[in-house]
């Protein structure tokens, strides 16, 4: 296709492209997800090594490491920050904002999402959010350190810790920005979806990848603006002197705090309204990368198509009916909580479907073993290590034992982290050449992978153990607690792993730059898929199909039909 | 963007319109979290009773007119008669302004009553609900003058542009959403 010879402003900075806008979201979660890995590089590092000096690092964090010895208010902006880049700035921006922009319109046949202005303007405006989050270290009193959930009294008195102070006004504006984007976001994506489909192209025919993101735009859209309204009332207790979130006889100090009437659990219940969904938000569209990956390296139909669409709507349903299981212990009538379980466990039977599915399709499948079928089966293989603890957690029963417990850590980091990080891995193995027209080094990918699944295991595993055991979540230093310290061999196993895991992504940022110029050169259907995407040039230029836009014939899982000499059908052909 | 890629867009109006309804399905979370709060915090043993600044009424026969005159100001345009849709769509804004100032009348009455925002939960949330619902009124204004400056300049076109119809829908809606708020603020505690 012809087009308008495009400056490098209006190509690489403020571009209306969808695939450059989905890059560009791609190297902002990139860089935070690289700061996220650090941070938790240094919580291990106190956890490991507790409280001993490191003289070094006191050149790069003069306060929050004086004399080499992180300090406890350090610690705990670092695990808030950590959660909050990780969840917001990579989880969900990676997935959803990277790979949805540049994917939904090539499988789905369009030029370009619905509002590219939009797009272009919701990019922009999360990037003042990521630097506000980051900067926020800098502040006097350091980061935010009331954990990604931002609880009051902590979050809403700026005397509290030293963290209430600048660092959590700045995470809230950072915050901000970021639900401004993503709502403007999941708006594209719900109406690019429903209306600028190519002709045949009927909804039950969408690769589950854009049933993923469909149902994830929808989730945004209505969960996000209940962390808004909670923001704007947390930032009028903060600075004006209500008391939405503050009962009466706080003190700080000796100085007793003016609020009266206010409850904490009122910000637990508008956030976790969004907090919820906001963790199908992430894992949906690693469930979506999965199914493609899956079925193109089985070579086989993924099994189940209808059940899985349905799965991913009843996900999507449920995950709103649901927050409350994060507050079992917050005091909750117990009939209430027991309601909670109920629609929590009854996540468990879409979740099953999909696990069944995917199984159904590998079962005697004659697999392709690459780097990126490799990170979609560990998604299978995390999915249900995770979703299994799950069922403790979501039982109010055991909960009260576990809450606030590290199984509760290796819980969502194999469930969410984990099935989110290693979906977005096989996506970027697999869809790297429709980025890039070039592949990825296979050699290194695999490295990456056996080094990541190996190294993630070891680090969460370990930690249902710790949790089961007593140790508590978000501690400074367990062994101030005589129960926990034959616990300390094991954190240290788990510091050594999770640095082994942080230098594992070393070798996929090196393999990721790398290829972009000295890859193998692709073709446009370099794995031989029969998604529509698969159809356009190796590299598509603005617009994606020179000509015009193919018409589809058939869904993207056309493989190894016995009718066929070829053991795939693009949607495309006839 | 070159002409091909917009061109083999589906039907523009449709995926503004659908854009659109989404965007106040959002907008609707927002309030519907809001509400969920209201009610929750009413619930506690400080909330008291607010008497609502008696020019609220007049607010709302204003903003109610302006659904009016805007609805008057969007068939203009589809008939094609500009002339008379400026007129009517600068009276909207006029009315729609009219209606900013007497909430912020509303809370200097409240102001002078000894009522702020930080007396009581109550009147924390007439001041929260009441300022966030008018900042999306802010932007229908703004919509509205756009669309003056457009007609103005002759570009506008009847028959091309789907703005003023879903300048008209945004508009309406706010216009709803004060009703129920109203409803919220004088029926909920």
């Amino acid at each position: 296709m012809a087009h308008a010879k495009e400056s490098f402003i209006s190509k690489y900075i403020f571009s209306f492209d969808h695939k450059m806008i989905g890059k560009q979201y791609f190297t902002l979660a990139m860089i935070m997800g690289f700061i996220g890995g650090i941070l938790a590089v240094l919580i291990r590092l106190q956890l490991g090594f507790p409280s001993q000096p490191w003289p070094f690092l006191e050149n790069l964090f003069p306060v929050g490491m004086a004399s080499g010895i992180m300090t406890p208010e350090f610690y705990v902006s670092l695990f808030t920050m950590h959660g909050t880049i990780m969840v917001f700035f990579l989880l969900s921006l990676l997935p959803v904002s990277g790979f949805g922009n540049f994917l939904i319109p090539l499988q789905i046949g369009a030029r370009d999402m619905a509002f590219p202005f939009l797009n272009m303007l919701s990019f922009w405006t999360v990037v003042p959010g990521a630097i506000i989050i980051i900067i926020s270290f800098f502040v006097e009193g350091g980061a935010a350190a009331s954990g990604w959930t931002a609880y009051p009294p902590l979050s809403a008195i700026r005397s509290a810790i030293p963290g209430s102070g600048a660092g959590q006004t700045l995470w809230l504006v950072g915050m901000i920005f970021f639900v401004a984007s993503f709502t403007m976001g999941g708006l594209n994506f719900v109406v690019t979806i429903l209306n600028l489909r190519t002709k045949g192209l009927r909804l039950m025919r969408m690769p589950l990848t854009t049933w993923a993101q469909f149902v994830v735009g929808i989730l945004g859209l209505l969960s996000f603006p209940a962390l808004a309204a909670g923001a704007i009332l947390l930032t009028f207790d903060r600075s004006l002197g209500t008391s939405f979130f503050l009962p009466a006889g706080i003190f700080i100090g000796d100085t007793l705090m003016p609020h009266e009437g206010g409850t904490p659990l009122l910000w637990q219940h508008l956030f976790w309204f969004l907090g919820h969904p906001e963790v199908y938000i992430i894992m949906l569209p690693a469930m979506g990368f999965t199914s493609d990956v899956l079925a193109t390296f089985c070579r086989r139909p993924i099994f189940g198509y209808r059940s899985m669409v349905y799965a991913i709507m009843a996900i999507g349903t449920l995950s709103f009916l649901v927050w409350g299981h994060h507050m079992f212990v917050s005091g909750m009538s117990p009939f209430l909580g027991s309601l909670f379980v109920v629609t929590t466990l009854a996540i468990a039977i879409p979740s099953a479907v999909k696990a069944f599915n995917w199984l159904f399709t590998i079962a005697k499948a004659k697999i392709r073993f690459t780097t990126a079928a490799l990170f979609a089966l560990a998604v299978v293989s995390l999915f249900v290590t995770g979703g299994l603890t799950g069922i403790f957690l979501g039982t109010n029963a055991t909960d009260i034992q576990l809450h606030d417990t590290y199984f509760v850590v290796g819980h969502f980091h194999f469930i969410m982290a984990g099935a989110g990080l290693f979906g977005a891995f096989a996506a970027v193995y697999f869809w790297y050449p429709k980025m890039f027209g070039r592949k990825l080094n296979e050699r290194i990918g695999k490295i990456h992978f056996w080094i990541t699944f190996v190294a993630y295991y070891a680090v969460f595993f370990p930690m249902h153990y710790l949790g089961v055991a007593g140790m508590m979540r978000r501690i400074y230093d367990p062994n101030v607690y005589e129960y926990l310290q034959p616990l300390q061999p094991v954190n240290l196993f788990i510091t050594i792993s999770a640095f082994v895991l942080f230098a594992g992504q070393l070798l996929f940022l090196w393999n990721y730059f790398v290829s972009m110029r000295r890859g193998e050169t692709a073709t446009g259907n370099p794995w031989d898929a029969a998604g529509l995407e698969w159809s356009t040039p190796a590299k598509p230029g603005h617009g994606n199909w020179e000509g015009d836009i193919p018409e589809v014939h058939r869904w993207p899982y056309d493989y190894s039909r016995p009718d066929r000499k070829r053991d795939f059908v693009g949607q495309w052909e006839s | 963007m070159t002409a091909a890629v917009s061109g083999a867009m589906a039907d523009r109006r449709q995926v503004n319109r659908l854009g659109l309804l989404v965007g106040l399905g959002g907008i609707t979370m927002l309030f519907a979290a809001f509400t969920s709060a209201y009610i929750v915090r009413s619930g506690g043993a400080d909330w008291v009773a607010l008497e609502l600044p008696p020019i609220l009424w007049l607010n709302t026969v204003l903003i109610a007119l302006s659904s009016g005159t805007l609805e008057a100001a969007r068939r203009a345009f589809r008939a094609g008669r500009l002339a008379s849709f400026r007129s009517w769509s600068a009276a909207t804004a006029a009315l729609g302004t009219g209606f900013l100032a007497g909430q912020y009348a509303g809370w200097l009455q409240l102001n002078e009553a000894g009522v702020f925002l930080q007396s009581h939960p109550k009147s924390s949330f007439f001041f929260v609900l009441t300022g966030v619902h008018g900042v999306h009124l802010v932007a229908g204004v703004i919509a509205l003058l756009a669309l003056f400056g457009l007609a103005a300049t002759g570009r506008l076109v009847p028959g091309r542009s789907d703005a003023p119809a879903l300048t008209a829908i945004y508009w309406h809606f706010t216009g709803g959403l004060w009703l129920y708020l109203l409803a919220v603020l004088s029926l909920l505690g």
